[in-house]
């Protein structure tokens, strides 16, 4: 079973239940589960996760096109193709250029130019590390080059290098709605959503569930730091029959641990049960699929 | 040499467009003839590259110098290689054809 763990909202808690429910899963369950962390922007579960083990890293790169100016008529051909508006050409100046920062590395351009005049030289998107837990299992994790805007196509990449030889795999994804949360909940089977009773955590839900009813995902919700902030959550929740996973009370204490990195080892007892709950809901997923 | 200035409108009595790849005219103004002539920017709209975009725009247009509100940094880099001098003016009120005359009467102060 492949489950993601979105939010919409950042600070919601994403990355605690990510790393709770793998640790949670990795002991009650009897089943090989691992953790892939694709919040490539920022990944911070291997701060939860020591002692790891780095198994390999390896650096990832995209293509990026390069006009080949003794070739180049300058035709525009390539400009025309050019989805993201990252090629420049001007015929009376004799320019031809690419802009990195806009392209996408679609290699439309090189289908389009008529005198093969674009070559596709290797740019860092940055890298994948295979780790192992204490416990055995695996965590995977992408790491965005500083200065890419390249999220999506290194969570694909960081997806198509998991290793399957698990039966649950956890992806945390990054916040937001955008096209690197798509690609990360895509090919999963369940989306947990942490949310918080918040104004703004239920605004940034309701854009969240509205996205993944259009790639039709089932998910639940979890919600976080409850009995915080106000209940009109828990009826957008009624009203729209989704499905409450758990509630995860706010804890000042838990806020603290959290911040000195020490969220697996300090787990208030009553939250083990909670993650039970939370871990049978979601499992019971599976078999309905 | 032709200036390029971006522009709200399509006349001279149009306010600065203080926006360089977003702006939704460009003025042609030819310093020689003293002719301008106006350009609706089909790039204002595009998701991304507006800047690069227009930048193209004004050097195809055959525009030495651009007068704007502000350039972005892709704008910036791409008008810098393309040789095309940007000029940044910070008044929302002014107007293309205000912008003109300063232009005439800073030439005047240069060769007097």
């Amino acid at each position: 079973m492949r489950i993601a763990v979105a939010s919409g909202k950042g600070g919601t808690g994403k990355t605690t239940v990510a790393v709770s429910l793998f640790h949670f899963l990795e002991i009650f369950q009897d089943k090989k589960v691992q953790l892939v962390d694709c919040d490539v922007e920022e990944p911070n579960d291997a701060l939860f996760l020591t002692p790891l083990q780095v198994l390999d890293k390896e650096e990832v790169c995209q293509f990026i096109p390069g006009i080949d100016l003794s070739t180049c008529t300058f035709c525009k051909k390539c400009v025309e193709w050019c989805e993201f508006n990252a090629i420049t050409v001007v015929a009376s100046r004799k320019f031809a250029e690419v802009d990195s920062n806009l392209c996408h590395s679609c290699g439309a351009c090189s289908e389009a130019c008529p005198t093969h005049s674009i070559v596709e030289e290797p740019g860092v998107l940055g890298t994948i590390t295979h780790y192992k837990t204490e416990n055995g299992s695996a965590f995977t994790q992408g790491l965005l080059e500083v200065g890419s805007a390249m999220q999506t196509m290194l969570v694909k990449k960081l997806k198509s290098r998991v290793r399957q030889n698990s039966e649950i795999t956890i992806f945390d994804s990054p916040p937001g709605t955008s096209c690197s949360v798509v690609e990360t909940v895509s090919d999963t089977d369940y989306v947990i959503l942490v949310s918080e009773p918040t104004p703004f955590g239920l605004h940034d839900l309701k854009i969240t569930v509205e996205l993944l009813q259009e790639l039709e995902k089932p998910f639940g919700v979890v919600v976080n730091k409850a009995n915080l902030g106000f209940r009109d959550i828990y009826s957008y929740l009624d009203e729209k029959k989704i499905e409450l996973l758990g509630e995860i009370p706010f804890s000042r204490e838990f806020a603290r641990v959290y911040s000195s990195g020490e969220l697996l080892k300090n787990i208030p007892e009553e939250f083990e049960q909670i993650y039970q709950g939370i871990i049978e809901k979601v499992l019971a997923h599976e078999t309905v699929n | 040499m032709k200036v390029a200035i971006t522009s709200v409108g399509n006349s001279l009595k149009s306010k600065l467009d203080l926006r360089f790849g977003r702006s939704v005219w460009l003025c042609i103004y030819d310093t020689e003839t003293k002719q301008a002539e106006f350009r609706q920017n089909e790039n204002k709209d595009a998701n991304g590259g507006a800047g690069t975009k227009t930048a193209e725009k004004v050097a195809e247009l055959g525009a030495e110098q651009v007068v704007s509100g502000d350039f972005g940094p892709k704008a910036k880099a791409l008008l810098e290689k393309l040789k095309i001098q940007m000029v940044i003016f910070d008044e929302p009120n002014q107007t293309v054809g205000g912008i003109i005359e300063k232009m005439g009467s800073t030439k005047k102060q240069q060769t007097t």
